[in-house]
């Protein structure tokens, strides 16, 4: 045990931690330039998610759908492979278990709930299934035929909804009682949050990853061939197969994130004209995460505090929410950065020890 | 309705939507050839858009007129430049995963110019309309020519002819001149530049910064001729649309002005697809997404490969093989 925490290399680890400080610091600065106060509005964050229960549920709520997101991202990230197209995946999910539970209304909930949440996770399985299929047998970059696949998906999906399942308020009917995550429980609990039950499926999400990648022998081969695709080739694992597979995988925890928003927080689907903006978020929640399941939750955790408590902000501190996502940003460009990070922290410790 | 008046439908309406995206696809071209992905287009547009908003504004009321969507669009080049910087230096010096930086661009740009423009108008979520933006004419001569005349030169802008004429010349930088064979040099093999004595480094901050320009003056011309304000919507998957006009262009700057024309002339059917006789039976949906599926289509290699650039999304390390 004491060998292994060793192995674990300190820098890899700061150099996160390092990119989230530098971020809250870049935009505090941003605030004093115009004239802000960067510690009233850090403090309303803060004391929003901890000490009001509505804001708190709100961002355990906010969680789900964001770790879901960054679960599908980093899951192919693990293959050598980087979804962008999460973002299509989830409204494919969000859509199919919003329609299954319409369709099969008369259900019990027993029955009813799983069967749509299951919805969810095949639509998103189906649309990583085609980039994968794409990049498996004819080469097609992933990063490519994932964002051709979010257009289909947001135009899609608009289609289907207004000439099958339209009602007044440009959105889908609400779907029955049967197939809803919501609980009064819960939202009693975060006096009206939106909180639901879907924080379970989350929860065995993030235990679903570790346990595909590190616990069984096709997430071995999967992590092999995002270490070196000619090696795995060569030790005999089938390097087509695991691409698909692990595309596949990945989708069905954005579809999987889309059923939740779905079945638990909107209880009905809207005609987008832009994207949610839940997919593109995984992306830097999986960042930021290292790509671990751990560091997922505790990323996601982080992301959806800043996006909830930014509300806050805008109110008592006067900052526009925007800039919640400029931090965001520029937390992605360090992490991304971490090779200079990495540099930086070297020299600091050396002249440490001097 | 004759073909005729079809056509005088859908031309004008194609070069309208075709315009902006040429020039942001040729911006994706100097970026990705220099081996530089660029996912930051959509943001690049979006930086644009804005500046060429808030120039506008400000020329218009300096008392510029009529020269003020011009001036701003040249603003906004400027503006998309410097902002396509921060890509270069991450990407290029810090080495960071290249399509990482290009999504991140993308987030830093819809924050910021929102950000922005909430702190301008008083919290205000979008810009005021401009009221002098390039307007649709009929080309004085041209338009007289019977047939071709109301189809290519009715209710156009100068702007579309300029898209394509920049792609020509854009041709002749990449193919014939030494600074072309220099740029695509370091995209696909950047070893055997440098040791050529090409700053590698150099010439894809100089591809990036290009791509800025270009994708700024594409958010621009987007801006002053089809949405004449600013908002969160404005541009929604424009940028996205060129980075596919790019692919399906073959990396191409012809084929990137030929898939953003072709790509226009979609979006217009799917808009005008209602006044046409037996379009109008045709669901939207399938004009919508024909893009995405055909850019698709394309990269399986059924219609020709298209081929990437070899070292596309490679940083290059010197001494490292």
């Amino acid at each position: 045990m004491n060998r292994l925490l060793k192995k674990v290399d300190w820098i890899n680890l700061l150099i996160p931690v390092v990119s989230v400080v530098l971020g809250l610091l870049c935009g505090a600065i941003i605030m004093l330039i115009i004239g802000y106060n960067p510690l009233l509005a850090y403090q309303s964050i803060v004391e929003s998610i901890f000490l009001q229960p509505y804001y708190g549920g709100e961002t355990i709520r906010a969680m789900i759908p964001l770790v879901l997101a960054g679960l599908a991202v980093a899951f192919a990230f693990r293959t050598g492979l980087f979804n962008i197209g999460v973002e299509g995946q989830l409204m494919a999910g969000w859509l199919a278990s919003v329609a299954c539970a319409i369709i099969f209304g008369h259900l019990p909930k027993v029955v009813l709930l799983p069967l749509s949440i299951l919805a969810g996770g095949a639509a998103g399985a189906l649309w990583g299934y085609i980039p994968g299929l794409l990049k498996a047998k004819f080469k097609v970059h992933e990063v490519i035929s994932t964002i051709m696949m979010n257009y289909i998906a947001l135009y899609s999906t608009a289609y289907i909804i207004k000439n099958f399942l339209y009602t007044e308020g440009e959105r889908t009917p609400t779907i029955p009682h049967a197939a809803s995550l919501a609980s009064p429980f819960l939202a009693n609990l975060t006096q009206g949050s939106r909180l639901h039950w879907g924080f379970i499926v989350a929860i065995i999400a993030v235990l679903a990853m570790w346990f595909i990648l590190w616990k069984t022998p096709k997430g071995y081969e999967l992590r092999a061939v995002g270490f070196s695709p000619d090696a795995s080739k060569y030790a005999g694992m089938n390097v087509s197969r695991n691409i698909i597979l692990s595309l596949t995988i990945s989708g069905v925890f954005a579809g999987l994130g889309g059923a939740m928003e779905g079945l638990g927080t909107y209880q009905y689907m809207t005609i987008n004209s832009a994207f949610t903006g839940i997919g593109f978020n995984g992306i830097a929640v999986a960042l930021l995460g290292l790509n671990t399941p751990v560091g997922v939750l505790l990323s996601g955790a982080l992301f959806a505090g800043l996006q909830t408590g930014g509300l806050t902000m805008q109110s008592v501190a006067g900052v526009p929410v925007e800039l919640i996502q400029i931090i965001i940003a520029l937390i992605i460009f360090f992490v991304g950065s971490g090779y200079v990070i990495k540099w930086a922290l070297g020299r600091l410790s050396r002249k440490g020890h001097k | 309705m004759s073909l005729f008046e079809v056509l005088t439908i859908i031309i004008p309406s194609t070069l309208l939507t075709a315009a902006p995206l040429i020039f942001t696809s040729l911006g994706g071209v100097f970026s990705e050839r220099s081996g530089v992905v660029n996912i930051g287009l959509e943001g690049l547009m979006a930086v644009g858009a804005f500046t060429a908003a808030i120039s506008t504004l400000g020329l218009e009321r300096a008392g510029l007129g009529d020269a003020s969507p011009w001036i701003a669009i040249l603003i906004a080049a400027v503006a998309g430049g410097i902002f396509s910087l921060i890509h270069a230096v991450v990407s290029i010096s810090f080495r960071a995963d290249q399509t990482v930086s290009g999504v991140a661009l993308n987030f830093l740009a819809a924050g910021l110019t929102i950000f922005l423009v909430k702190m301008i108008f008083d919290g205000k979520g979008q810009t005021p309309y401009i009221s002098h933006n390039i307007d649709k004419i009929s080309i004085p001569g041209l338009s007289k020519i019977p047939f071709i005349g109301p189809i290519f030169f009715q209710q156009v802008t100068y702007t579309s002819y300029l898209a394509i004429l920049v792609s020509v010349f854009v041709w002749f930088i990449i193919f014939k001149t030494p600074f072309g064979l220099r740029l695509r040099s370091v995209g696909e093999h950047p070893a055997a530049a440098d040791t050529l004595g090409i700053n590698v480094s150099r010439m894809r901050y100089i591809g990036v910064a290009l791509s800025g320009v270009f994708g700024g003056i594409g958010g621009a011309v987007y801006l002053v001729t089809i949405t004449s304000n600013y908002s969160v919507t404005t541009i929604a998957g424009q940028g996205f649309l060129a980075l596919a006009a790019l692919v399906f262009g073959k990396w191409h700057p012809i084929g990137a002005m030929g898939a953003s024309l072709f790509f226009g002339f979609a979006q217009a059917l799917s808009i005008t697809s209602q006044q046409i006789p037996y379009l109008d039976r045709l669901p939207s949906v399938i004009m919508l997404t024909a893009p995405y599926v055909l850019t698709l289509i394309v990269l399986t290699g059924f219609v020709g490969r298209a081929e990437a650039p070899k070292a596309d999304g490679v940083p290059y390390i010197k001494g490292q093989r």
